[in-house]
């Protein structure tokens, strides 16, 4: 790399540092022009929403591309049905383009709708659809009317804002489908669960905690999601959001129009979750659905504390690069990495806003540099000032880590392990340092003088142990639990974790309970 | 309905106006691909940044390399007004921020629909002082609803001929010959320099991404790595004394261009995969340097052609079912031919009458008992039907990744080749091209039906020396 290469002189702003100068961070910007960016379009923002939705016909009405580089590429993991890892596409021609692709379109999806029966069938316009001007709601009308499968547009036209404008088109798509079901409600306290995609599997471990909890899972949307579920979703009395920047709009609209509350949750770390479980169970206000979450912390922060604590051992002191797609992602990470003992040095993401940033900035320390929707350049740039020892972000950020010989971790579609929840951290912390603390690191020039890190911890017991993340496992009893603090007693820290949160996450400053 | 079941055997679908499960994608990508083989050149997309952003992910995921571009980041009022300001301002923010020699311009379907006017675009850069000395913008024109993602290479190898080639005016140097390798991964051009070099001669490559998506880890994030072909030597092309293009689809256009532009004689070749295409490639650059083969590549070819016989006993009557790009079928499928073995379904996503030509010149009489399909609704779905409603399945599958899905529904084994490859290392790093690579073919081909073998083998017939 040149070391004149700088930063854009238009995106001086979009960079900050904490403590060099009073904190302002320009963002919710379009990218600059000609900037090697990281960020994607509308349609990747809807497509990547509605993907996991496994039960609904997925229509990509547009040339090959947008299709053919969607297909099946995220682990988004389903316990029925499979159709959506289908790829199906118009693939529209020039003659379509010169003469419309309505009729294509329609062809297809009747064609589609015969030979799967879906519960829904969702069709994605495209750049060029939106420009052509292919009316895709009078398509998926006479479809509907046709098939009686409801088929429904989703507008999201690639070059019609940024893959954050592709969230609000799937939410729209899929406030279609809430509340057009008329069984009805379950009996009990019941949420929703958006915002989470389940990579890896992990809608299904959060699921079971709130299961655990004794709360009825109506919907999940969209991970592992199902088209009756999504109908019947307006009966729920919580929204639970991960992902705000994709399904705050949903959750918005349902709250609009069925009044249901939302509350926002990171699944990532244990503070993070436990918290999540508490701002679940104290929306409800059922001492003993308290309790029953109470006893689920703990048990599970005693059961992964002592395997965590070997990891925080040996990555002490490490330092860290976070870039992700949204914000909140972001938030977590800097405390899993704190809580693993190791330090971010960058902070960034795709399409934070500037309450994102500004909460970003008070976690981190001093120094720690900000970026909103940097590239490549920056990235190693920046890695090299800090010296960070990791880089954590998605499938075009792994290559250049590994080029700079720094470690790195997908914390995006990529993951093939779960990350969310207890056992997520602990599978999080062994990622990292199965990547940090590996030994080829220390063949690579960049570290070639720094002192080589010494494995700490043996692999067997630990990659079989936490290899697997079964659903229900039985969660060994924490050790300390004769002595841990009773449920009710929010006052004390456990013995064994020291996390606030294990017994008194209640703390609701981060909240945002509509 | 399962993943793994794209299809059942029951009944041969009829599709008239969809493509499920591609064997292609869209001609951006491969303008892309082609761009990165030029030394110190910046691809950029001009239209929205998913495009940009899909294509080097995918280029990523296949290489594991970073592929670096830019975009021009559309918005809806790019695509009402043009995106004539979005273009000059890349220009400028590109030279300015990262320094390239060139930056080659690709469009997307939007950027094309709307009808921006690239090459007029960059002279109103010239004009506004955006180009620095001796720097240049090329461009190609890649609707991603025309061709496919290998026609898209073929435009942007075009376009260093019509940007940058020259004819001096001078003699044709005697020893040059322009080598277009067509879309092949960086070792494949870096063992065809070496056998162009091994001939005696001396060969101007392009695009050459050995260097570029196959580079060292040094420590440092290179924006622009050392291999790829320099501007200079592309230049010289047009002073070469002949070119050969690998590949009609891929390397064709360029070739015919540089003809046309500097008279320099060209001829296309198949793709030198296999003991025949090698053969002809190896005859053509003997033609050129007077009649010389070195011993070295004798060798070369004696001990695949010993392979081929040691082992020819395993191929005969095996039969495979093969999916990808035009130029690349026809190659492996004669590579199957000449070892014996019945190439049965042949599937490519990429349109042109052509290729049913090509694909009956090498199948000859094996043409009756093979499927081949091309075009919008030749996927991966068709292919999955023709196995499934065949009563003897085939016995290799040899394509790209999206192939495992069949691989593991049918039980069938698969060897990975051609684009993209997201699950397997070793496809940048090992030649497929020439002797030495077609014996990694072999090798593969073999290992695939000894594994096979071994595995179903009753305890009895489990043995030692195969």
């Amino acid at each position: 790399m040149r070391e004149a290469i700088d930063i854009l002189d238009a995106r001086r702003r979009q960079v900050h540092t904490k403590g060099a100068q009073p904190f302002q961070l320009d963002c919710e910007k379009h990218s600059v022009a000609g900037s090697v960016s990281q960020r994607a379009c509308v349609f990747c923002g809807s497509r990547v929403v509605l993907y996991p939705i496994t039960d609904a016909l997925h229509l990509v009405h547009g040339p090959i591309g947008c299709a053919a580089y969607t297909w099946d590429i995220r682990g988004a993991q389903s316990s029925g049905s499979q159709l959506h890892r289908m790829s199906f596409s118009t693939d529209l021609r020039e003659k379509d383009v010169i003469y419309g692709g309505e009729k294509k379109c329609e062809t297809a999806l009747i064609e589609l709708i015969g030979r799967y029966r879906p519960k829904a069938a969702f069709v994605y316009a495209t750049c060029i659809v939106g420009l052509i001007g292919d009316d895709l709601e009078a398509v998926c009308r006479r479809v509907t009317a046709q098939t009686g499968v409801e088929t429904i547009p989703v507008h999201s036209e690639g070059f019609a804002g940024s893959k954050k404008d592709g969230y609000t088109a799937a939410c729209a798509a899929l406030d279609r489908l809430v509340g057009s079901s008329e069984s009805p409600p379950p009996d009990g306290p019941s949420i929703n669960i958006l915002g989470d995609f389940n990579i890896a599997g992990e809608t299904w471990v959060i699921r079971d905690y709130y299961e655990r909890m004794g709360v009825n899972v109506i919907s999940t949307i969209t991970g592992d999601g199902r088209v009756d579920d999504i109908r019947r979703a307006h009966h729920a009395q919580l929204n639970v959001v991960q992902c705000s920047g994709s399904m705050k709009g949903l959750a918005r609209l349902m709250k609009q129009k069925y009044d249901i509350p939302f509350v926002h949750v990171s699944y990532f770390g244990l503070e993070d979750v436990s918290k999540a479980l508490y701002d679940v169970a104290e929306t409800f206000n059922d001492p003993a659905m308290m309790q029953r979450t109470k006893r689920l912390v703990r048990d599970e922060i005693s059961a992964v504390m002592p395997r965590l604590r070997r990891y925080r051992d040996a990555l002490q002191g490490k330092k860290a690069a976070v870039y992700t797609g949204g914000a909140f992602k972001a938030f977590s990470l800097v405390r899993s990495l704190r809580t693993l003992g190791v330090q971010t040095v960058i902070a960034g993401s795709q399409t934070g806003n500037p309450q994102d940033y500004q909460q970003l900035e008070s976690l981190c320390d001093d120094g720690t540099v900000l970026l909103d929707d940097t590239n490549p350049l920056e990235l190693a740039k920046f890695i090299d000032q800090t010296g960070a020892d990791l880089l954590i972000g998605g499938v075009k950020e792994r290559p250049i880590a590994y080029k700079l010989g720094v470690a790195f971790c997908d914390h995006n579609h990529e993951r093939k392990r779960c990350l969310a929840g207890y056992e997520g951290m602990v599978n999080f912390a062994n990622e990292v340092y199965s990547s940090v603390c590996s030994p080829v690191w220390s063949l690579s020039p960049r570290k070639q003088h720094a002192s080589s890190v010494k494995r700490s911890i043996a692999p067997g017991p630990l990659v079989t142990a936490d290899a697997g993340l079964p659903l229900n496992a039985k969660v060994p009893q924490c050790p300390t639990a004769a002595t841990a603090p009773s449920p009710g007693s929010d006052s004390q820290a456990c013995g064994v974790c020291q996390l606030k949160a294990h017994c008194s996450g209640l703390a609701a400053q981060e909240t945002e309970t509509a | 309905m399962t993943l793994l079941r794209h299809t059942s055997a029951d009944q041969d679908v009829q599709r008239e106006a969809l493509t499920v499960n591609p064997a292609k994608t869209c001609q951006p990508i491969g303008a892309m691909y082609a761009a990165l083989g030029l030394h110190r050149c910046l691809p950029h997309s001009h239209g929205s940044q998913g495009c940009c952003a899909y294509h080097r992910s995918t280029l990523s995921r296949h290489y594991k390399e970073p592929a670096m571009a830019g975009t021009s980041s559309f918005t809806e009022g790019s695509s009402v007004f043009g995106g004539q300001a979005n273009l000059l301002a890349a220009i400028e923010n590109i030279f300015t921020v990262y320094d390239p020699d060139v930056i080659a311009v690709h469009t997307t379907c939007l950027s094309e629909t709307i009808g921006d006017d690239v090459p007029q675009i960059v002279e109103a850069a010239i004009d506004k002082g955006l180009l620095p000395e001796g720097k240049m913008v090329i461009h190609a024109n890649t609707p991603s609803y025309v061709g496919s993602h290998t026609t898209g290479f073929a435009t942007m190898t075009k376009a260093m001929v019509d940007y940058i080639a020259q004819s001096s005016g001078a003699e044709k140097i005697r020893d040059q010959v322009n080598l277009i390798p067509g879309w092949v991964e960086p070792a494949d051009m870096s063992e065809l320099k070496r056998l162009v070099k091994l001939m005696g001669l001396d060969p101007v490559t392009f695009p050459d991404t050995s260097g570029v998506l196959d580079s060292p880890q040094t420590g440092i994030h290179e924006m622009f790595p050392a291999g790829g072909a320099t501007v200079d030597s592309i230049r010289s092309a047009g002073d070469s004394c002949h070119t050969i293009a690998l590949g009609p689809i891929c390397s064709g256009p360029a070739a015919k261009a540089l003809f046309a532009k500097c008279q320099v004689p060209q001829t296309t070749l198949p793709l030198p995969i296999g003991l025949k295409a090698t053969d002809q490639f190896i005859m053509k650059l003997r033609e050129i340097n007077g009649g010389f083969v070195p011993d070295e590549i004798m060798t070369e070819r004696g001990r695949l052609l010993d392979l081929m016989t040691d082992m020819h006993q395993y191929f005969y009557g095996k039969t495979a079912a093969l999916w990808g790009d035009p130029d690349q079928l026809v190659s492996l499928a004669e590579l199957l031919i000449t070892l014996d073995m019945i190439p049965k379904f042949v599937v490519t996503g990429t349109p042109g009458k052509k290729f049913f030509k090509r694909m009956g010149d090498v199948l000859g009489d094996h043409a009756q008992a093979c499927k081949v399909d091309q075009g919008s609704c030749a996927d991966m779905f068709q292919l999955h039907q023709w196995i499934k409603s065949d009563p003897d399945k085939v016995d290799l599958l040899i394509g790209n990744t999206y192939g495992k899905y069949i691989a593991r529904d049918e039980d069938i084994p698969l060897i990975r080749h051609g684009f993209p490859i997201l699950d397997r290392i070793g496809h940048q790093h090992f030649a497929t091209v020439g002797y030495r690579g077609t014996t990694r073919i072999l090798e593969q081909i073999l290992d695939a039906f000894l594994d096979r073998q071994d595995r179903d083998a009753p305890e009895s017939g489990f043995e030692l020396v195969m």
